[in-house]
């Protein structure tokens, strides 16, 4: 009798434990709306479609979240279209050529990248890539979004290739077997067979790490200029959502339009990172299954 | 889990709590006689390094105190003043009107004090032709309006401007002094420290950005510093200790310290440090300009 009290009470310690990251994400939603929906009463989510972001200002203060929206989309399909390559072709590489001993030297390696802390990979930015960029291209200064791209691909690239690498060595040995039997050579087989068999699993590896990019903040700070401005060029500066939260939220007076402005882009912010979570997740199910 | 290692955790626990009373009881007592151990310091950034330099130096003089020294911006640091979460505030900029409506709301008596003053420092590449700039032409150039050295006397090239984050005191007040409170041009690049500003200025030939004197001075090696003119007709100043004290160079400002009220024992002995000679030699060596001497 006792006893089974004791592990009804156990289990409930760790539902109570498991739960918490779903009272966590509702809690965060909550919070964000509750500020969030005071700004759509006054003055307006109209406000927010600008194409100015000026929020200290003596004249007309302007919450224009469009060029934060295009600032984070520019560097993060920049960072997308950089790490695809370097991704999948590490992955293929680990999976399906490298000898043992090299895959003992990459991985390591590999996961050191992931563990690198961005401020770090910032402060290296600012150093050695900004003059780099600027002098390769001939720029007037290197604080570019493409600045802000590579080293978001340093970034995502560690998170495509271990999931990608998962996915192309779960492809069946007989569909490897099969190709190898009909004569085809083994580049063949990886890139016509392998490859498009684990394409799914490598989609959603894409997406996760473009999750990663989106909502990374430190790096991009220091490296992109932060120009509030609406631009497609890889050499131009931008400012992006998340180092427009960073960088104003310290100061910004509570309650005051500008504060509550911050929560509207850090809801644009989460429905973003929340959107590619999900299809990734759809992809790498319906993969599964299949 | 058994019976000893229990029994220790007991112990932990109740010393724990015990301690706990003990130091709350006896910094209570200390705070009604306006003698306190602990002082608490928040506000600018651009202070942070001359205030825990002053926290610093007052604590080897008198070991029984300790003064913590957070930085966040001045704005934040008048919210905790107003909050009653700090004891003093340090602020690059003055009070605002909306603030003081505030501390009366709350009861607060916010007690304005000028402990040092900032110059704010214009700097470009060092082979950067352009010697002086008038007021008139950096609020053209940070405003937009000149996009080209050559409308400022300088090369046929584009000019490349670099500013402080918006949350940053130094940023509005150079939009203040300088621009005459109109907007930055949204192709200004803003970067979130003014190492960083220092660093494009002396990598970038066409750049210009501004920064604290005492920043500037550390690195005149690298960056070089523009002489301003009020308006056409006055002279080019360069920011200097000498020229900022004197009132000649055109963009200063003061440095302040905000309290509760005139402050009284241990606060009172803290503030009277920073203006004494000791305190005020601090400022100098820390890269801002003495008030009193």
């Amino acid at each position: 009798m006792k006893l089974a009290w004791k592990e009804k009470a156990i289990k409930l310690i760790l539902l109570a434990t498991a739960s918490t990251s779903i009272l966590i994400v509702a809690g965060i939603f909550v919070f964000l709306a509750k500020e969030a929906g005071q700004f759509a009463i006054e003055p307006g989510l109209k406000e927010l479609l600008g194409t100015r972001w000026v929020p200290v200002s003596f004249q007309k203060e302007s919450f224009g979240i469009l060029p934060l929206i295009t600032g984070s989309l520019l560097v993060t399909v920049l960072a997308t279209l950089l790490t695809i390559p370097f991704g999948v072709g590490a992955s293929v590489y680990i999976s399906e050529l490298a000898r043992p001993t090299e895959r003992e030297l990459l991985k390591p390696f590999i996961e050191i990248l992931a563990g690198i802390p961005s401020v770090v990979i910032g402060f290296f930015g600012l150093v050695v890539l900004v003059p780099l960029i600027k002098t390769c291209f001939g720029l007037s200064t290197g604080l570019t979004a493409l600045a802000g791209a590579i080293l978001l691909a340093f970034m995502a690239i560690p998170t495509v290739i271990s999931i990608s690498e998962d996915a192309i060595r779960s492809v069946p040995a007989s569909y490897k077997a099969a190709s190898l039997a009909l004569g085809a050579s083994r580049m063949q087989t990886i890139w016509k067979v392998t490859v498009p068999a684990a394409l799914p699993g490598i989609v959603a590896a894409v997406m996760l790490g473009m999750g990663r990019v989106i909502g990374e903040t430190m790096a991009v700070m220091m490296v992109t200029g932060n120009a509030a401005v609406i631009t497609a060029w890889p050499f131009d500066s931008v400012r992006t959502m998340t180092a427009t939260i960073a960088a104003e939220m310290g100061e910004v007076a509570f309650g005051s339009h500008h504060y509550r402005a911050l929560f509207c882009v850090g809801i644009v912010l989460l429905v973003a990172t929340f959107g590619l979570n999900m299809i990734a997740q759809k992809v790498l199910s319906k993969y599964r299954i299949g | 889990m058994n019976a000893k290692t229990r029994e220790l955790m007991r112990d932990v626990i109740i010393a724990g709590i015990a301690l706990t009373a003990v130091s709350g009881c006896s910094r209570q007592r200390a705070e009604d006689e306006n003698q306190r151990r602990y002082i608490t310091i928040k506000g600018s950034d651009t202070m942070v390094h001359l205030v825990s330099t002053w926290a610093e130096a007052f604590m080897r003089e008198d070991p029984n105190i300790e003064v913590s020294v957070t930085g966040g911006g001045s704005g934040t640091g008048i919210a905790a003043l107003l909050n009653s979460t700090t004891d003093v505030c340090a602020a690059s900029r003055e009070i605002k009107y909306k603030e003081l409506l505030q501390a009366a709301e709350k009861n607060i008596h916010p007690h304005e004090i000028v402990v040092a003053k900032d110059g704010i420092a214009v700097v470009v590449h060092p082979d950067n032709p352009v010697n002086e700039l008038t007021i008139a032409q950096l609020s053209r150039i940070f405003t937009g309006a000149a996009s080209r050295w050559s409308d400022v006397g300088g090369p046929d090239e584009r000019i490349v401007v670099f500013s402080r984050e918006s949350s940053s005191g130094t940023y509005v007040f150079f939009q203040e002094m300088v621009l005459n409170k109109r907007d930055y041009m949204v192709d200004a690049k803003l970067l979130p420290a003014t190492s960083a500003i220092i660093e494009s200025a002396s990598r970038d030939k066409r750049a210009i950005g501004y920064v604290g004197l005492g920043y500037a001075l550390a690195a005149k090696d690298r960056v070089k510093i523009v002489a301003v003119k009020a308006d056409d007709k006055s002279p080019a100043v360069t920011p200097s200790n000498e020229t900022v004290k004197s009132g000649e160079y055109p963009i200063a400002r003061p440095l302040y310290l905000y309290l509760d009220g005139e402050p009284k024992g241990t606060l009172r002995e803290f503030v009277d440090f920073c203006l004494s000679n000791k305190g005020q030699a601090i400022v100098t060596k820390t890269g801002y300009v003495a008030v009193r001497q």
